[in-house]
């Protein structure tokens, strides 16, 4: 029993929340990464790519739910993703034709692009508070528990509880599902193929007749959808505020850049490290310990291996270590 | 040409601040971006509804009308606060501040700026304790009270209700840091025990492990010193989903109906300070701020209003918009003894000061100013119930 609680307690506390968190950043380090590869830049802009997305598949949410329209159990933004989808799809490109396309003729350096879209950056986070403000937006209705800690309690008669929110099974569902169709695409269709081309070696995959072009409209077109659906998977889950998306720009450039910069397998991979490092390494162990060990050996004090205010530290930690010893990142990626 | 051209500039520097063009600006700071980019365009409406009011009633200085100029502090970026009062000095040629909000920025602004430019500031929202000893040749005022007071009345508050053991969280900038120190302080002193206390940055993307260890610590109750919009929110979000704690104790960061909207009913067992009065004066700028088509119930609004007409009745006193010149006049206008003036009566009030009288400036918040320049402070207690506040009691 003791056993169980200890799980339980671990389950609830680390497990479950890293793992949604860890889906988030994932998908958002997808987008990055594909830019990286295929673009070659950083796009500092990804962030409020997806703030924008989801201000848009908000707003789409309360048309629905103004008609009455929603989907039961699930949330109403599920409905509405594709709008946003759509809306971050007009954005990137409309900004592709009136500005990167601009560089890409000139053939700027890489460095050149990267100020660029923090310029874009900027002006997105302008548009998106323009769009919708600068308040928290909540959206997520719907059934807001698969269970939650007083229906685990009384289901199973531990003393501790267990929550999963139907935004964090979601969230894992919907990733794993973008996921596996970015992988299709990529590893079996045509169009899949010459991006991955394009990627490897951009002179020999022009000289083999791919329009480079198209790759990029491609390329922006999956990095919109993955935006916003990244962006309206974490607002569901923890509520929109624009400010908060360009503070995960942090985050996900650390998964993606941990994973392997440019490889969509690596930028998974990097999310879930980023995203289970900083939950786990903080997490006290008193209340786990306290089940597991006897009487005599329990713990007093927190059992914490480094208090919350290190956080970040760990994340950035890891990135430093990563980037002293292995440069391309844990899975074969791009040197930054 | 060139020579016209130096003589301009030369007479615009000598003819000093604001008078020139016949306004007079008064800089209004606040973080319009940011952590509290939800509280600030209420604070800013209520400072302009004074000087609106003061214009009204004929400007200051004879007939000199007041001109608000808005900058934005960021809240938590001191460089870009700074940049942004440099230039309200330097540019628009203010001598008196209202603001800046967040206790960081203040103490950024005050230290780099104001006491450099002779600039008077008067905060209406900077609660951080060690604003009281900041080196301020006497420029600095604010109309909230520190937090070394919130300190005590939250531990009263928890006392009262018969709390003995609680976790504390804090966000981790001068503000949280400063409350959470001055309450485990005197809680602790009162008999109380803190079994954690962790620092939370604001806007960040997961609160998961902050959390973890504060239910790990565990308590009766989560005093979350944070902001309504931020951080705060987020660690209450978690906190009640994960079942770690369900009772919240919320400082005047965590006043807000954005807060009791975003959490609705699983909030109602918590409860919350917030600087607020019986004061007839409170009741009266609330149907003023109303009136006037803003939020007058948000945060810190009647200190924002209090702090702008501070600033314009001292200038009255001081004859004179020079920073120094006018914060010399701050504490006599705030105090006792003389007539006093309520929201609404600034126009009163200015006769009586032109007519060599006295005021004691009351306002909508009560205001006393004691020790180095800040408000004594009067606390309103209140509980959540069915989707709003209500009044406990005052403190």
């Amino acid at each position: 029993m003791d056993a169980l609680n200890a799980l339980v307690v671990f389950a609830n506390f680390v497990l479950i929340p890293a793992t949604a968190y860890g889906a988030q950043l994932a998908l958002g380090a997808l987008g990055v990464t594909l830019i990286y590869g295929i673009l070659r830049f950083s796009n500092f802009a990804h962030g409020d790519t997806m703030a924008f997305g989801t201000a848009v598949a908000i707003l789409a949410t309360w048309a629905l739910q103004a008609a009455g329209i929603g989907l039961g159990p699930l949330p109403t933004a599920l409905l509405a993703l594709p709008v946003g989808i759509l809306g971050a799809m007009a954005l990137v490109l409309l900004t592709d034709r009136g500005v990167y396309r601009f560089y890409r003729a000139q053939r700027v350096k890489p460095v050149i692009f990267v100020i660029v879209s923090m310029g874009v950056m900027f002006v997105y986070n302008g548009l998106t508070r323009f769009v919708i403000g600068v308040d928290d937006q909540r959206f997520a209705d719907g059934e807001r528990f698969v269970i939650s800690v007083r229906e685990f309690r009384e289901a199973t008669g531990l003393a501790e509880g267990l929550a999963l929110r139907t935004t964090q099974l979601l969230t894992v569902v919907v990733a794993i599902i973008a996921v596996a169709l970015l992988f299709w695409f990529l590893n079996r269709t045509r169009t899949g193929k010459s991006m991955r081309a394009f990627s490897d070696n951009e002179d020999l995959a022009l000289l083999s007749g791919i329009n480079p072009e198209r790759v990029v409209l491609v390329t922006w077109l999956i990095v919109a959808a993955l935006a916003a659906t990244a962006g309206v998977l974490y607002g569901l889950d923890k509520g929109f505020k624009p400010f908060v998306y360009f503070q995960l720009l942090l985050p996900i450039f650390a998964a993606a850049i941990v994973g392997g910069l440019g490889n969509p397998l690596g930028a998974i991979a990097g999310g879930f490290v980023i995203a289970f490092a900083e939950v786990t390494i903080t997490y006290p162990l008193k209340r786990v310990l306290g089940y597991l060990l006897p009487e005599s050996l329990e713990p007093d004090g927190l059992v914490q291996l480094l208090t919350t205010d290190y956080k970040f530290a760990v994340s950035f930690g890891i990135l430093l270590v990563v980037l002293l010893f292995r440069p391309t990142g844990l899975f074969k990626g791009k040197a930054v | 040409m060139k020579r016209l051209l130096t003589a301009t500039a030369a007479a615009a520097l000598m003819a000093g601040p604001a008078l020139a063009d016949g306004e007079i600006k008064i800089g209004i700071i606040l973080g319009f971006t940011g952590p509290i980019e939800s509280l600030t365009p209420h604070m800013a409406d209520s400072a302009e509804l004074a000087m609106a009011e003061v214009n009204e009633a004929g400007g200051l200085l004879d007939g000199h009308m007041v001109e608000p100029v808005r900058a934005d502090s960021t809240c938590v970026d001191s460089a870009a606060a700074t940049a942004a009062a440099e230039r309200l000095i330097t540019s628009d040629g203010v001598t008196t501040i209202m603001g800046a909000d967040c206790s960081g920025v203040t103490g950024a602004i005050l230290a780099n700026v104001a006491v450099a430019n002779g600039v008077m500031m008067i905060s209406p929202s900077a609660t951080s304790p060690g604003l009281s000893t900041a080196e301020d040749n006497g420029l600095f005022f604010r109309t909230a009270p520190s937090d070394a007071r919130q300190g005590q009345i939250l531990t009263d508050v928890l006392m009262d209700r018969g709390f003995g053991e609680v976790a504390v969280t804090y966000t981790n900038n001068d503000y949280g840091k400063g409350l959470a120190d001055s309450f485990q302080a005197a809680f602790e002193a009162a008999g109380g025990a803190v079994t954690i206390s962790a620092a939370h940055e604001e806007a960040k993307a997961d609160y998961s492990a902050e959390v973890g260890a504060l239910a790990a610590a565990g308590g009766e109750a989560l005093v979350v010193a944070g902001y309504a919009d931020g951080g705060g929110l987020g660690v209450i979000r978690s906190s009640l989903d994960t079942g770690a704690f369900d009772t919240f104790l919320l400082p005047d960061g965590m006043f807000g109906q954005s807060l009791i909207d975003a959490i609705g009913d699983e909030l109602s067992a918590s409860f919350g300070v917030v600087p607020g009065t019986d004061s007839p004066g409170g009741a009266t700028f609330v149907e003023m701020g109303a009136e006037a088509g803003f939020d007058p119930t948000s945060s810190f609004t009647g200190e924002s209003y209090d702090a702008a007409a501070l600033i314009m009745l001292a200038m009255e006193a001081a004859g004179s918009t020079a920073g120094t010149d006018v914060a010399a006049e701050v504490m006599a206008i705030a105090n006792a003894p003389g007539e006093q003036i309520f929201p609404g009566e600034l126009g009163k009030a200015l006769e009586i000061i032109r007519g060599g009288g006295d005021v004691d400036y009351v306002g909508a918040t009560a205001v006393e100013l004691i020790g180095p320049g800040e408000s004594g402070g009067s606390y309103r207690e209140y509980d959540i119930e069915d989707g709003s506040t209500a009044t406990a009691s005052f403190r």
